[in-house]
């Protein structure tokens, strides 16, 4: 039935303008659930995006971009639901904005030849495209943001932090404990203390832990949360006055609606980053002209230059110049997923390159390889003023310890291509 | 006229006490049997597999298991999240443990590990009954999720705290992963489903099923009149926990493929199947698949009418469907208390008199 009326659309289409099918980019979205409150500006930022595209450029390289969303609630079943009813549809490239979803695609991703990102969340050993040949966690992943948190902590304590406490509060689930792998690892190294303690989903009941920050006081506090589970935290560490520029969390417990609630306790709350904040950018006038004034923005249209729009805006870019370079390497504008997946490996996002799209100085600059899927790794921290509402940056884009990471890359993808009798593809 | 019992006699106690006594019943059920391993498995695709028919057969196996405890046995249990995360890891170490067993026989152990944790956890039902008991199983379903998730030998040390599940065949067949064919998957979980359906339903209309069903009744009663709780009760939580530890084990290895525990086997997937039970009916087989149907279908229903007919708001057709199943769910049970399954032995009572109900 859905089919037919696919296909009945797509008779209609091809009927009334060029024979082209369009270039489609399926967005698994949540707009409902605990997590809703990061999954509407993300998935809002996402289409608009692609409507700019097609409003202004008229598509991608003459063929018209088409986003369809799919509501998955943040939940693992309704995410494969939405993959099968999606995939169908010639998807080139998917971004569950899930870390269990993630894991789920990984296998049925690479299986189907489809080039799956996940922009800063996801399996973090994925960086090794060598065995993860489907799965790009570009420009930056978990264990960048870790070892992010402790470089800035390190430099703002003279770089020795040993015999400090730092506490760890994590959404219980495999996207919270992705980094502490690399944390201890570097609490080995620098000398400090880790204590972790996990939040249970959906993460509304904080107390005991805060409790047991109160007593154990330690120096820092880090962050893995999402939806709810942040303006909860924020709020609870201003309850216990936990000074809060030594509050850090990781880039998805960065948002506006995260410190809002707090009021002004959440003064000088910080977070990680991997692009720019702000809307102060040539890429929003244009935004402004085609999409917003036109009333073609997607959903309530309110979430336009807030943190997380500003992701799903970069991750849309970072799919549309993926889309470019594979129809460079293709040679034709109406390209499958699997030369989507060889124009995201041949990814190369450098300075003039945004300055030109009007997002100059919007993100860090990287390339993609064959080996590498994660892009040069490249972490900033921003920090909230209650005052003004704005986040700013206050660490520029940094290199994170590699050597530590490095060998945790290599380890968990060489457990993973164990496991599934994955070959070397690379060289 | 449909369910005319007309000339259709039975010569031995053997055939009036078939499960289908009525002729047209009994085609039809070996027409949705045909159709369902002859003509399904040729016809089918990822979309119809992965988002209808394998949830769809999964829940019905876990609704079977939940409905021996609480429709037959009288037993409420909230901790089927907590028993299918036991099927579900049981079958993941299984899995990594001896990659040469077939995928039947690790299906089937890690219904019978999932037993034995049953027993352990029904144990408390030879004390208390009723909502005390409720709130005994709902610790079995928290401490069951917490111990997969503290404890890293349950998922093999990986850093994320998700089990994945591996490439694994049944008689070269690949069954699990990303590259079992639709039909495949398919068939492996519709034989499970059969089996326990068949086995369900002769458990429960023989003996053990009448001791369980004394006990629900009146457990005092059923004492005097010589049936042993302790064995009624554990048997019960026995036989219901290797379903709905069946189905766990199919919903992590062939459905979803990776899984974590809170999110996968949490509290609401507790209440998921005991909705289906209490919708399809309890103490009823049949109840089960309609439960199941009923949970599993409609969502994707509204969805496909809301957001790809209609195109809808994706948010919009997400809240419109969580007013729609509930509003269902609260008219049915107050139009129909006994659920789906009286819906139809209702209906059947009404077409055997059609057209001449006087």
């Amino acid at each position: 039935m859905k089919k037919q009326l696919a296909t009945m659309a797509l008779g209609a289409l091809m009927a009334a303008g060029p024979a082209m099918a369009d270039l489609v980019f399926p967005s698994l979205s949540y707009r409902t659930g605990p997590y809703a409150a990061g999954g509407i500006p993300f998935a809002d930022g996402y289409a608009d995006y692609f409507t700019l595209l097609n409003e202004r450029d008229g598509g991608i390289g003459g063929v018209p971009a088409k986003v369809i969303e799919c509501e998955t609630g943040y939940n693992t079943e309704k995410g494969v639901e939405c993959y099968e009813s999606t995939k169908g549809e010639g998807a080139l490239v998917y971004q569950p904005l899930s870390t269990g979803i993630t894991y789920q695609l990984i296998p049925k991703t690479t299986a189907d030849n489809i080039p799956m990102h996940t922009m800063g969340y996801g399996r973090t050993s994925a960086k090794n495209g060598d065995v993860f040949s489907h799965t790009f966690n570009y420009p930056a992943n978990y264990w960048d943001g870790a070892s992010g948190a402790i470089n800035y902590l390190l430099e703002e304590n003279g770089g020795d932090l040993s015999g400090k406490k730092i506490a760890l509060v994590y959404h219980n689930s495999a996207y919270g404990k992705e980094p502490i792998r690399t944390l201890e690892e570097l609490s080995a190294k620098h000398g400090f203390e880790l204590v972790a303690l996990p939040v249970d989903h959906p993460g509304q009941e904080q107390k005991s832990q805060w409790l047991q920050i109160r007593r154990d006081r330690p120096d820092f506090v880090l962050m893995w949360g999402w939806g709810v589970m942040n303006q909860v935290a924020v709020q609870e560490a201003a309850n216990i006055r936990f000074p809060m520029e030594n509050f850090i969390g990781i880039w998805w417990s960065g948002a506006e609606h995260d410190v809002m609630p707090a009021g002004d306790a959440a003064n000088g709350y910080k977070a990680l980053t991997f692009h720019n904040v702000g809307s102060d950018y040539p890429l929003y006038d244009d935004l402004q002209k085609y999409v917003i004034d036109a009333g073609k923005a997607a959903g309530a249209g309110d979430q336009v230059g807030t943190v997380l729009y500003n992701r799903g805006l970069y991750a849309a870019m970072l799919a549309a110049e993926a889309a470019k370079k594979a129809q460079e390497i293709s040679g034709k504008a109406d390209i499958t997923s699997g030369d989507m997946r060889d124009g995201m490996e041949a990814l190369e996002m450098t300075e003039e390159k945004m300055a030109e799209l009007g997002l100059p100085n919007f993100g860090p600059t990287f390339s993609v390889s064959c080996d590498n899927h994660g892009g040069d790794a490249l972490v900033g921290v921003t920090q909230w003023d209650a005052a003004s509402k704005t986040w700013t940056l206050i660490s520029e884009f940094k290199p994170t310890d590699g050597d530590v990471i490095g060998p945790l890359v290599a380890d968990d993808s060489a457990a993973y291509a164990a496991e599934n009798n994955i070959a070397s593809r690379c060289n | 006229m449909f369910y005319r019992e007309a000339g259709d006699f039975k010569t031995s106690y053997r055939d009036d006490n078939q499960t289908f006594p009525i002729k047209f019943d009994r085609y039809r059920y070996y027409v949705v049997l045909a159709v369902a391993f002859g003509i399904i498995p040729f016809i089918i695709n990822d979309y119809w597999a992965n988002a209808l028919l394998l949830p769809f057969l999964i829940y019905a196996i876990a609704a079977i298991g939940l409905n021996i405890l609480v429709g037959y046995c009288g037993q409420v249990s909230l901790g089927t999240g907590g028993f299918m995360a036991v099927g579900a890891y049981a079958c993941y170490k299984l899995m990594t443990a001896f990659p040469d067993v077939s995928m039947f026989v690790h299906v089937v152990l890690a219904g019978g590990i999932t037993a034995i944790v049953g027993v352990l956890f029904g144990l408390p039902s030879l004390r208390i009954k009723g909502f005390y008991l409720a709130v005994a199983t709902l610790a079995a379903q928290f401490f069951l999720v917490w111990l997969f998730n503290r404890v890293p030998w349950f998922y093999n040390y990986s850093a994320s705290g998700q089990i994945n599940a591996p490439e694994r065949d049944v008689f070269g067949i690949i069954i699990t992963g990303p590259n079992a064919p639709a039909w495949a998957t398919y068939l492996f979980c519709l034989i499970f489903l059969t089996l326990s359906a068949i086995i369900a339903r002769n458990l429960t209309r023989g003996t053990t099923g009448r001791t369980w069903m004394a006990i629900r009744d009146m457990d005092i009663a059923a004492e005097i009149i010589g049936v042993n709780p302790l064995r009624a009760k554990l048997s019960a939580f026995a036989v219901s926990s290797f379903f709905v530890g069946v189905s766990g084990a199919l919903f992590f290895a062939i459905y979803l493929g990776a899984v974590e525990v809170g999110e996968a086997f949490g509290i609401q997937k507790s209440f998921l199947v005991l909705f289906m039970v209490i919708i399809g009916g309890l103490g009823s087989i049949f109840g089960s698949f309609a439960g199941a149907a009923f949970l599993v279908l409609l969502p994707v229903v509204l969805k496909v009418v809301g957001a790809d007919l209609l195109g809808w708001p994706t948010d919009i057709v997400a809240h419109l469907q969580l007013v729609i199943v509930g509003g269902l769910i609260v008219l049915f049970l107050i139009l129909e208390p006994h659920g789906l399954a009286q819906l139809w032995r209702v209906a059947k009572e009404k077409l055997r008199l059609w057209p001449f109900p006087h």
